[in-house]
């Protein structure tokens, strides 16, 4: 990569189709569930059946404008829908419907961290279409199995500039779109589930050339890591073909994340004939004023905003507020937690340690444990009353996350609360000094560390539950007075 | 404009149309004559008028967000040319 960095500089253009959560698909009344029988979602106006005519789902055209005011985009004012003409199986009509001249947001842009610094990458536009069915390739890939259930599904398609310079970039601006999808609430935005999907445009450039060289389009990138890494091999390929005297073929090329490389899939010299035009089923639609007003009142604070009120209101790091705010619940957790709590610093300690540890480890998401923000708030009450140690609180908060228990209830239960009574630690400490010549001999002899297996003892004997700072200070008096 | 019988080839192309050579003429002869009466139009002046989308008067035709039920499965795959797994089975496309 180091022939990259010195060489060429690179170019990456992100096309980014977002599902949008709807009950119902954009053209008919079919629900959009994930993961149901498949075709069992599917009716005349969705298969394409002749003589039928698409209705278009309010909520769909509402969750598109608010995603696109949340990309900082411009509302058109007069929008429409266009047909999209290509055979492919997935695809009953024949067309997709989309936008092609109108889109109904253009101009925005996501601010992203870049090394510290703040990146602004532009929105060429926003649009509305609908998804099409999905193909199963059986017999050796001689047959196709089509389920059409997806087949309507909204979608809206954010193309960004190409003002993204890595792969690393290119992550982060697809990961603060994630996040402000989320926020909007408008997707579930899950790449596993198909309901963020992502191609790239990719380039390099001799540095200081201002001409773009010629890009290769990247696809089946399905995870946030396969993006990068699949922009990488294609950034490392480019320049090997380059530094060899080749030129890019420009082409469509699949990413294979078994083979890690990327694999050329047809050649696009013969581009595309989509011949768009406008849908005479659907009139055009107007935006007014008053309508994006309502709908753009439904935005909450989004990430950057939230972030920025992080570090000043509650004066957290930019690293803390940076992870925090990347997922909405996560953020709504921390502010919950401050309703119990004034230690804000605790409550982000905890989130990112022993919260995200645990999720990470299990593989799970936030929803799939029983954390709620009270809960958190009073169990850092607890450690800061002295009720219970730090080291005891990890053991209290799994419980937590495990049963859903409040805190207060598992200290019971369990008979955790902290000894702070100096003359029951004062008894247990006495007894360990007294079957531990050794270790004492060791600390007179000038062995300071052997204070620490004293402690531990004296920990084990009472089951993690004395306090500890009143441990140390009351073996040191006893080992002083010896 | 006129349409010339390699446009034919393309547009029948793109519409998977197999055309005969006599076909292509004939298509390219008729469509050059439609273009040519449409063209009447580019007469007209036009500064100032936004292009039309839709001839009506209509705007914002929109239904709220309701699931209704879908159709039965066995009505879906009526017309289907051949079935597998509740699924359309078709040749496969591979782009």
């Amino acid at each position: 990569m180091t022939a990259t960095e010195t060489k060429y500089e690179t170019v990456i253009g992100l096309e980014v189709h977002v599902e949008l959560h709807t009950k119902s698909k954009i053209f008919c009344g079919c629900a959009t569930s994930f993961g149901a029988p498949p075709n069992t979602h599917t009716c005349p106006v969705c298969l394409g059946h002749p003589g039928v005519l698409p209705v278009l789902n309010r909520q769909a055209v509402e969750y598109a404008m608010k995603a696109a005011m949340a990309l900082n985009c411009e509302i058109a004012e007069h929008t429409k829908f266009d047909r999209k003409n290509y055979f492919y199986p997935d695809s009953p009509k024949a067309y997709q419907i989309s936008q092609y001249d109108k889109p109904i947001g253009a101009r925005g842009y996501i601010d992203i961290e870049v090394n510290g610094e703040t990146k602004r990458i532009g929105i060429t536009r926003v649009h509305l279409e609908e998804d099409a069915g999905k193909l199963t390739h059986v017999d050796g890939g001689s047959v196709s199995l089509v389920d059409l259930n997806r087949c309507g599904t909204p979608l809206i398609e954010i193309v960004s500039e190409p003002d993204l310079r890595s792969p690393e970039e290119a992550r982060l601006y697809l990961e603060k779109l994630r996040a402000i999808m989320l926020y909007c609430d408008v997707s579930d935005v899950k790449m596993e589930e198909g309901s963020l999907r992502c191609d790239a445009n990719i380039s390099l450039r001799p540095r200081g050339q201002q001409e773009f060289g010629t890009k290769t389009e990247l696809k089946n990138m399905n995870s946030f890591r396969g993006v990068q890494k699949g922009l990488e091999y294609e950034e490392w390929r480019q320049a090997d073909v380059l530094d060899s005297g080749g030129r890019i073929v420009q082409e469509t090329r699949r990413w294979d994340e078994a083979q890690g490389k990327t694999i050329s899939m047809r050649s696009k010299e013969e581009a595309h004939d989509y011949r768009y035009f406008p849908d005479p089923d659907l009139v055009s639609l107007h935006t007014d004023k008053a309508w994006t007003d309502r709908v753009k009142a439904g935005i909450p604070e989004l990430p950057d905003a939230r972030k920025a009120r992080y570090t000043s209101e509650y004066g957290l790091p930019g690293y803390d507020a940076e992870v925090i705010t990347a997922s909405k619940k996560l953020a709504d957790l921390f502010e919950d937690s401050l309703k119990s709590t004034k230690d804000a610093k605790a409550v982000s300690n905890w989130i990112m340690g022993d919260l995200l540890g645990y999720l990470n480890a299990n593989n799970l998401e936030l929803d799939d444990v029983k954390l709620s923000g009270a809960a958190l708030g009073a169990m850092i009450g607890l450690i800061e009353q002295g009720t219970i140690s730090n080291k005891i609180a990890k053991t209290v908060f799994k419980t937590m996350l495990e049963t859903g228990k409040s805190p207060q209830q598992i200290v019971e239960e369990q008979g955790l609360v902290q000894i702070s009574d100096e003359g029951a630690i004062k008894e247990v400490v006495a007894r360990i000094v007294a079957n531990n010549p050794q270790s004492v001999a060791d600390y007179k002899a000038g062995k300071e560390k052997a204070i620490g297996f004293l402690v531990g003892q004296v920990m084990k004997e009472t089951k993690g539950k004395a306090n500890p700072g009143l441990v140390n200070q009351l073996l040191i008096e006893v080992l002083k007075a010896q | 404009m006129s349409i010339s019988k390699q446009d034919v080839e393309h547009v029948a192309n793109l519409a998977r149309l197999e055309l005969t050579d006599a076909e292509k003429e004939q298509f390219a002869e008729q469509l050059s004559a439609i273009l040519k009466y449409a063209e009447q139009l580019s007469e007209l002046n036009t500064d100032g008028i936004e292009p039309t989308s839709h001839p009506m008067p209509l705007l914002n035709v929109m239904r709220e967000d309701e699931a209704r039920p879908s159709w039965p499965l066995e009505e879906v795959l009526k017309n289907a040319p051949d079935e597998e797994d509740g699924q359309f089975k078709v040749p496969a496309v591979l782009e």
